[in-house]
């Protein structure tokens, strides 16, 4: 019904898209066309991922070789590392920093903000987003609070050092760590205003998945992308704001004396005054958003992914209804499974019973998904590009790391495992390694359609089967170590001759990680120069059904140069019987006794 | 200067990937224009594809054989240890074998179908069987895992006061654990940060005033007597710790402001534990390791390695800050005698007192 309404309104905007001319600022930099803020966010998460993996190499070779002087810290990390050792203070930083800027700044950001705001418009069929102005404001927001959150890296006392999760007291106490003075302010401030970006985000996508589709795309012919960004807006809706309240409660804490999160606390030789509040209410809200983050994570990556497959299998997506279910339900029960980070923080633990049940329920749909991922590729006729190698590759890692969640969601096996690198590995494959994954796909897909030139194909290759490989060298014997006990965020091991022969196993997963990181130089190298010198896109180089791919190469403001079209089918006509392609975009009315699947 | 040098090497050592890149990008510019995959794109990545799911299956067993003593999965020196130890493996097992089937059908259909030019595929959207199939399976694996695992959670946390557990308070500080023994009265006297009074030694903040309190044993080691239910009460003075003994399978946050507790049944003495083939196994390795380390100190004119002997552990398993990494308590679990006499030697809290 509303996509009736909302031709008149896609024509009055075309009319104000041609009289704005443009500039290079408004047209490079406060540009308000989604398809270059999607770059924008792409390159901005780009360099926050190089940041990251830069930072995680160093800490590796710390827990590799622990306190061996190295002239890569001495240079990198300045008086942090007096004689090239490395500190433990700047170690514990560096985790930090890795955590956040990969989970929030990479694969938030660099993941969801490029593909929503590149596709959800483009998909829908719409010449924007519903407010391109608001859209703008949402990437500069972003873009602060990289640049905030990078110059936290160079202040005096050092970064915010108390793990990803900044649980109080420690990040709320100057004189707990270096790191939660300055540097957690810093941090905080950072999130604030990511949260806000991220916001605006959210709301503009759902605004316009729900107004702004074109005429005949209803709800159950959407893209599955657009099924997931959308939900994924959604939890993002829900949940951020939480945090955001946690972060300002923890400021008022640290700069105004409240007690919120602490209680009776005696620290280097003095009684402070904070009394009544607890840590582990600010572990609630914190979960709250922390959970659901991790499918604002993975959601997108699963979009992408089922896109992929079912364009390089040239068939349809299987279980195109179970799909949305599945969304949906890993959606309603990402918000009440949060309490599986808090089996033994010391509450009640009838909740522990409650969370590890809505826990494993998680795995249900997230089975459904897995499966019919892998049945979509029976009897398909595989295009292997390097998309498609990551689609696969995403769901092989999404399997093998979600198995052990299964292990981590129940409650009883947590508490041995819990805070090991048993966690590490499962969530760096589970949500890390598979998101980046589903990133890395959506680049390799879609590239023609940001840039209107082609990646290097043979690169590509080369690029996947290494990080395949290192991939599952870090992480899979990264489990072993964690079921012997090994703590994480310990600076050397060294004190507990309990771990020694767990000390080869570090140095196998350090090689696989630092050539794992090198070879993205391929990566990289194929993106930039691509831009410039890669081969000149077609229309529709994958043959795809979706409504991109009828947009010009050369982009343009409204992105379609005539009328919008409109759609009569669904996203998924690959191979269709009747039909002498192996393809049949949307936009393409029925043939006269032609079925539309009632899927 | 030297950090100098080191970055421009490492601006350097990017570029010459980067160049070596660029000259293979140059190199096939000619040769193969297409950025689409090919029919022998396909295929060589479809055999790459069976080559990687072999490599993950190498990678599994390679781990299983060489790491796969998991020391937590079996060998555990607490009563409820078997019960999660059971879980764990039979978990361990379905995930064995749901990995095993999965990744093979998916790198396998992966080869099987790679494309071909011509080659149409089945349009094939939707099956209600298959998805009814493939979502009660789980719903019924997972129902039995919730069900097993909730008893076991269940069992594991009600602390039935009726056995008369011995009390010790485990008391984390950055960065250093104490115990406190409960004294003859089995109750712990009442205790507040506030209270700590550096200069009379009162370091745990005891009321002094509390009659419970006066016979308080506070210690740096922590010491068990055999069979018996100890229950555990956290407490921490400044930031979150959390208190992990993996060999017990127990670990319990210490919230500042609140008591935590957990409690279990030590069932192995350290010496019977040392005595265990596993462990003497273990000990011998990592012995063989230190050896082999302390030969490389010695040579660099450092000194040799300590010989390593088993101890239970208690370690601090949340980060708490520079050095977390250090923060541990020797555990010794003996009988019931041994213990006795080494809780007479220990002083009782109001003579511990500095007036």
């Amino acid at each position: 019904m509303s996509a009736h309404e909302d031709t008149h309104a896609h024509d009055a905007h075309d009319d104000h898209g041609h009289h704005h001319k443009e500039t290079f600022v408004t047209k490079y930099i406060f540009s308000q066309d989604h398809k270059m803020i999607a770059k924008q966010y792409l390159i901005t998460g780009t360099i926050m991922g190089v940041i990251g993996v830069l930072m995680s190499m160093m800490f590796r070779m710390q827990i590799a070789w622990p306190e061996e002087p190295n002239v890569l810290f001495e240079a990198l990390l300045g008086k942090w590392a007096p004689e090239g050792v490395m500190d433990a203070d700047i170690y514990l930083a560096l985790v930090t920093i890795h955590g956040t800027i990969m989970v929030f700044f990479v694969l938030t950001a660099g993941l969801s903000g490029t593909f929503s705001n590149l596709l959800i418009p483009l998909q829908i069929g719409a010449r924007d987003m519903a407010s391109g102005f608001l859209n703008m404001v949402s990437y500069w927001l972003f873009f602060l609070s990289s640049v905030i959150m990078i110059i936290s890296l160079f202040v005096e006392a050092g970064p915010a050092a108390a793990g990803w999760t900044i649980y109080p007291p420690l990040s709320a106490l100057p004189m707990a760590q270096g790191g939660s003075g300055m540097g957690m302010t810093l941090w905080l401030v950072a999130m604030a205003i990511f949260i806000a970006s991220s916001l605006l985000g959210s709301l503009n996508y759902v605004v316009t998945v729900i107004n702004l589709r074109t005429k005949g795309m209803s709800m159950t012919r959407l893209p599955l992308t657009i099924w997931a960004f959308f939900v994924t807006a959604i939890i993002g809706i829900i949940s951020f704001p939480v945090l955001l309240s946690a972060a300002l409660l923890l400021i008022m804490d640290r700069s105004f004396g409240t007690s919120f999160f602490l209680s009776d606390i005696f620290i280097q030789g003095e009684v402070l005054h904070y009394q009544g509040g607890s840590p582990v209410l600010f572990e609630h809200l914190f979960w709250f958003l922390g959970h659901p983050e991790v499918y604002i994570v993975i959601l997108p990556a699963m979009g992408l992914v089922s896109e992929i497959m079912a364009s390089n299998s040239r068939k349809p997506i299987f279980g195109y209804r179970a799909m949305i279910a599945s969304i949906l339900a890993i959606a309603f029960l990402s918000t009440i499974v949060w309490g599986h980070h808090m089996f033994i923080s010391g509450m009640n633990p009838f909740l522990g019973s409650v969370f590890t049940f809505t826990t494993l329920l998680i795995a249900i749909p997230s089975a459904v998904k897995a499966f019919n991922w892998i049945t979509t590729l029976w009897k398909g006729n595989l295009q292997m590009n390097p998309a498609m190698l990551f689609s696969i590759g995403f769901v092989s890692t999404f399997i093998t790391g979600g198995l052990t969640g299964i292990i981590l969601g129940d409650s009883a096996l947590d508490i041995n495992v819990h805070d090991t690198y048993f966690v590490v590995a499962h969530f760096h494959l589970v949500m890390g390694i598979s998101a980046l994954y589903g990133m890395f796909a959506g680049i390799y897909h879609w590239y023609p359609k940001m840039f209107g030139r082609m990646l290097n194909k043979n690169l590509g290759y080369i690029h996947f089967w290494i990080t395949a490989v290192c991939a599952y060298g870090v992480f899979f014997p990264m489990h072993f170590i964690g079921m012997a006990g090994l703590p994480r965020r310990y600076y050397t091991n060294s004190n507990f001759p309990l771990f020694d022969d767990l000390a080869n196993v570090n140095v196998i997963i350090t090689i696989f990680a630092l050539i794992g990181g090198v070879v993205q130089i391929i990566y990289l190298y194929n993106f930039f120069s691509s831009i410039f010198y890669g081969k000149k896109a077609t229309q529709n180089p994958w043959e795809s059904t979706t409504l991109e791919w009828t947009t010009p190469v050369e982009h343009i403001h409204g992105n379609w140069p005539g009328e919008i079209p409109h759609v009569y089918r669904w996203a998924y006509d690959y191979s269709k019987p009747g039909h002498d392609v192996d393809f049949v975009p949307q936009n393409i009315p029925l043939k006269e006794g032609e079925e539309e699947l009632q899927h | 200067m030297t950090a100098l040098l080191t970055i421009i090497i490492l601006v350097f050592i990017s570029v010459a990937i980067w160049q070596m890149v660029k000259i293979f990008d140059l190199a096939q510019a000619k040769s193969d224009n297409s950025q689409v995959a090919t029919d022998k794109d396909n295929t060589l990545n479809a055999y790459l594809m069976m080559g990687f799911l072999a490599f993950i299956y190498i990678i599994t067993i390679v781990c299983f054989v060489k790491w796969g003593d998991l020391p937590l999965m079996s060998n555990s020196a607490s009563e409820h240890g078997p019960t999660i130890d059971n879980l764990m493996i039979i978990s361990m097992i379905i995930i064995f074998i749901t990995q095993t089937i999965t990744q093979f059908l998916l790198h396998y259909f992966a080869f099987k179908y790679k494309g071909e030019k011509g080659k149409k595929a089945l349009f094939f959207a939707d099956n209600n069987k298959l998805e009814a199939i493939w979502t009660i399976i789980p719903v019924i694996v997972l129902a039995g895992l919730i069900i097993y695992g909730l008893n076991t959670w269940i069992n594991i946390m009600g602390v039935d006061e009726s056995d008369d557990p011995l009390v010790v308070e485990l008391y984390a500080q950055q960065f250093n654990w104490k115990a406190r023994y409960a004294g003859a009265d089995n109750t712990l006297g009442k205790a507040n940060v506030r209270l700590i009074d550096i200069d009379r030694a009162n370091i745990l903040g005891l009321d002094e005033a509390d009659p419970n309190a006066q016979d308080d044993i506070i210690t740096t080691e922590l010491h068990l007597p055999v069979g018996k239910p100890v229950l555990f009460k956290m407490r921490s003075q400044d930031v979150l710790h959390s208190a992990y003994m993996p060999h017990f399978r127990a670990q319990m946050n210490c919230v500042p402001g609140m008591i935590t507790q957990f409690g279990f049944t030590p069932t192995k003495t350290t010496a019977e534990m040392r005595q265990t083939p596993e462990i003497v196994e273990k000990v011998a390795n990592i012995n063989n390791i230190r050896i082999e380390k302390s030969k490389k100190l010695i040579a660099e004119g450092g000194e040799a390695l300590d010989r390593y002997e088993f101890d239970y552990l208690l370690l601090c398993n949340k980060i708490c800050g520079k050095s977390h990494y250090n923060m541990q308590m020797k555990i010794i679990v003996e009988t019931q005698e041994e213990y006795d006499a080494w809780l007479k030697e220990q002083k009782e809290f109001k003579n511990s007192l500095v007036n």
